[in-house]
């Protein structure tokens, strides 16, 4: 099973980071996909591709800025698990780090490699408002 | 009115697969006409041996540690230099049909251009650059791109999909259900990727769809325009699985052995053991670095009759690629454009095609994988005479030429000089030594190494890895031995040639650009 992370520092606090990555309605404003829904701790996410990937949210914490989700009922995604974590970096700032564990490999690292397209995204998207 | 270019390149190909080169089975009369009429480089080699970096170097004119394409899956910038976009600026039109990879081709999420534009059936996309100015992706006008069969989201498939559906299955599938390499076998011999039963017509086939969208391309030029085109072949890359109604041409139990495959298997891994590690890693299974090769595929397993069957498809493969291009330039000559082309044709990378009982590729310096045909014909009004370069070069300096062609100064952005004409120019510019780097992170899997050509000689130091400590490598006296088989490394009377060439490397190399850039898919 692999096992990434991708992190990056934002000039906000954790939570104005929070407040875009902690919400799973808004991914697609940061995340490359064109759209997602969710009902209750189910949430659906539609790529540019046409693939569309069910998730069920496993944690949503609010005070310790943690987001849990893993794919199911996916003919190729085993063993996923999502993490997004925001960390304050105790001088105003934070840290966004998204990692993906699961199998087949492959898939992880790509889905790593558009987390990290993300983070970048966040990190636009925040410090160009204020 | 300048000299247009025509860039033809091909995918995993090996110098000695044409005629003019030594080949002695696919006929390509058209390339080796090129040759002839043209410079025919003998010491070819890539600045890496996988695609994505390869092609990175061929556009950018610059090295794998300046561009940052380290490995495959490590997208280039969309602002990365171009000498496609150095000719756009100077009044050219430019295309590329074919095959690109300049991107990952594993997208699902669409997030690069080369795979939105193939999927939308569009063939330009504009791109803002950080001087604000807005420009087509990479410099190209027009790009329509092809891969290895019909699986993706490039304009081959879609146009397959959208007007020949039943034809999709035809092809093998490039990756299996765990999105690994596939180790689909078949053929006559249960070869690793042969199939033998591809029916689509070979007029609908990759490579003949690259030369049509090519001349469609030209098509559409006023006869004063001057243009570059890149026509890029996605063969004789695996999978082999040409038309079935080609694969007469050639009956792989009329084949010899290739000099390079060693048949007797205790001789065999008895060489292997001499070179670094990951050569046995690979081959017994114990240590599989790259997505380069079927994970699940153990080189110790191919037979004899596996070599013949998978070359004799190759060689189809080339045939059906010299007569696309034979194609091509009759429309060119039509078009009365013939007199003021220069015509470049290379590869990315060669293929081990039985090489020490290897198929595929990977971290391997040997001439399977490095040494390439280039050929440059000359645009007959430039009255360049033919010549042989024996002088080692490599795709670093096609940027160079492509400008010099063009009547334009040495782009800032490049890292070696325009190709020689003869080897007095050769020496002239420079052109003593070539480069070759190899860094792939995949897995928990970590293999390094630097090479260089000069002098006959092909010396590698591997970095330290998973399975290297840094002290291993591998040289080779290419005047007494051709196939690479004595490892002179530890040999202490090759001590100060071994050192001379690592100094030398070390000194050439330009300064790897820090941070690596994240690798975003495995290819």
């Amino acid at each position: 099973m692999a096992s990434y992370r991708r992190e990056i520092h934002i000039e906000r606090t954790p939570d104005e980071v929070w407040d875009l990555v902690g919400d799973p309605a808004r991914l697609h404003d940061w995340f490359p996909i064109d759209n997602c829904v969710v009902e209750g701790n189910k949430r659906w996410i539609y790529l540019a591709s046409g693939l569309k990937f069910e998730e069920e949210i496993l944690v949503q914490d609010n005070a310790m800025h943690r987001f849990q989700y893993t794919i199911i009922n996916n003919p190729i995604w085993k063993d996923h698990l999502g993490t997004i974590d925001v960390i304050d970096d105790q001088r105003g700032g934070s840290f966004l780090i998204y990692s993906t564990q699961g199998k087949p490999d492959v898939l992880a690292l790509v889905t790593e490699g558009a987390a990290g397209a993300a983070i970048k995204k966040a990190k636009q998207i925040l410090e160009a408002t204020k | 009115m300048g000299r247009r270019i025509l860039f033809i390149t091909t995918d995993q190909q090996r110098f000695d697969s044409l005629g003019v080169n030594g080949g002695s089975i696919a006929r390509t009369p058209v390339i080796d006409s090129l040759a002839r009429d043209g410079i025919n480089f003998t010491r070819a080699h890539p600045q890496n041996v996988v695609c994505m970096p390869s092609r990175s170097t061929m556009i950018t004119g610059q090295h794998v540690s300046t561009h940052g394409v380290w490995m495959n899956g490590v997208p280039l910038p969309e602002d990365a230099p171009s000498i496609a976009a150095t000719l756009r600026d100077a009044g050219y039109k430019t295309a590329l049909l074919g095959k690109a990879h300049f991107e990952p081709l594993l997208d699902p999420f669409l997030r690069f251009a080369e795979n939105r534009m193939g999927r939308n059936n569009e063939f330009t996309e504009m791109f803002t650059m950080p001087d604000g100015s807005v420009v087509p992706h990479r410099g190209f006008d027009h790009m329509e791109f092809a891969g290895h069969g019909a699986a993706g989201n490039l304009h081959y498939v879609t146009y397959l999909r959208a007007n020949h559906p039943e034809m999709l299955g035809n092809f093998i599938a490039n990756l299996d259900g765990d999105l690994e390499v596939t180790s689909e076998r078949g053929g006559d011999t249960d070869a690793p990727q042969v199939r033998r039963t591809n029916n689509t017509p070979t007029d609908l086939y990759h490579t003949d769809w690259v030369a049509n969208r090519t001349i469609s391309w030209l098509d559409s030029l006023d006869v004063e325009d001057d243009w570059f085109c890149w026509m890029s072949f996605p063969d004789p890359h695996h999978p082999w699985d040409p038309p079935s109604s080609e694969i007469g041409r050639v009956n792989w139990k009329d084949l010899d052995l290739p000099p390079g495959y060693i048949e007797n298997a205790a001789e065999r891994e008895a060489i292997l053991r001499t070179k670094p590690k990951h050569w046995m890693g690979w081959y017994d299974g114990s240590f599989i670095s790259n997505y380069e090769a079927p994970a699940k595929w153990l080189p110790s397993s191919l037979t004899a009759d596996q070599v013949r069957e998978i070359n004799a498809l190759v060689h189809v493969k080339n045939e059906l690629i010299d007569e696309a291009v034979g194609r091509v330039l009759a429309a060119i000559k039509a078009r009365g454009w013939d007199d003021d082309l220069d015509i470049v044709f290379t590869t990315d990378h060669g293929e081990m095609q039985g090489d020490f009982g290897f198929m595929f590729k990977g971290p391997y310096h040997v001439d399977a994988l490095m040494r390439l045909p280039l050929i440059w014909r000359p645009a007959p009004s430039a009255k360049i005479p033919p010549a042989t370069v024996t002088a080692p070069v490599g795709h670093v300096s096609l940027a160079a030429t492509f400008a010099a062609i063009a009547g334009l100064p040495q782009p800032a952005y490049v890292e070696a000089p325009a190709l020689p004409v003869s080897d007095d120019d050769a020496r002239a510019r420079g052109h003593e030594r070539v480069l070759t780097e190899w860094d792939s992170v995949l897995f928990g899997k970590v293999v390094g190494s630097r090479t260089i050509h000069r002098d006959g000689y092909t010396c590698t130091a591997m970095l330290p890895g998973t399975v290297h400590d840094g002290t291993e490598g591998e040289l080779y006296n290419h005047a007494v031995d051709p196939l690479q088989r004595v490892n002179l490394w530890d040999d202490p009377s090759m001590k100060s040639v071994r050192d001379d060439l690592l100094s030398d490397m070390r000194q050439s190399f330009p300064k790897t650009v820090l941070p690596l850039r994240d690798c975003d898919a495995p290819v």
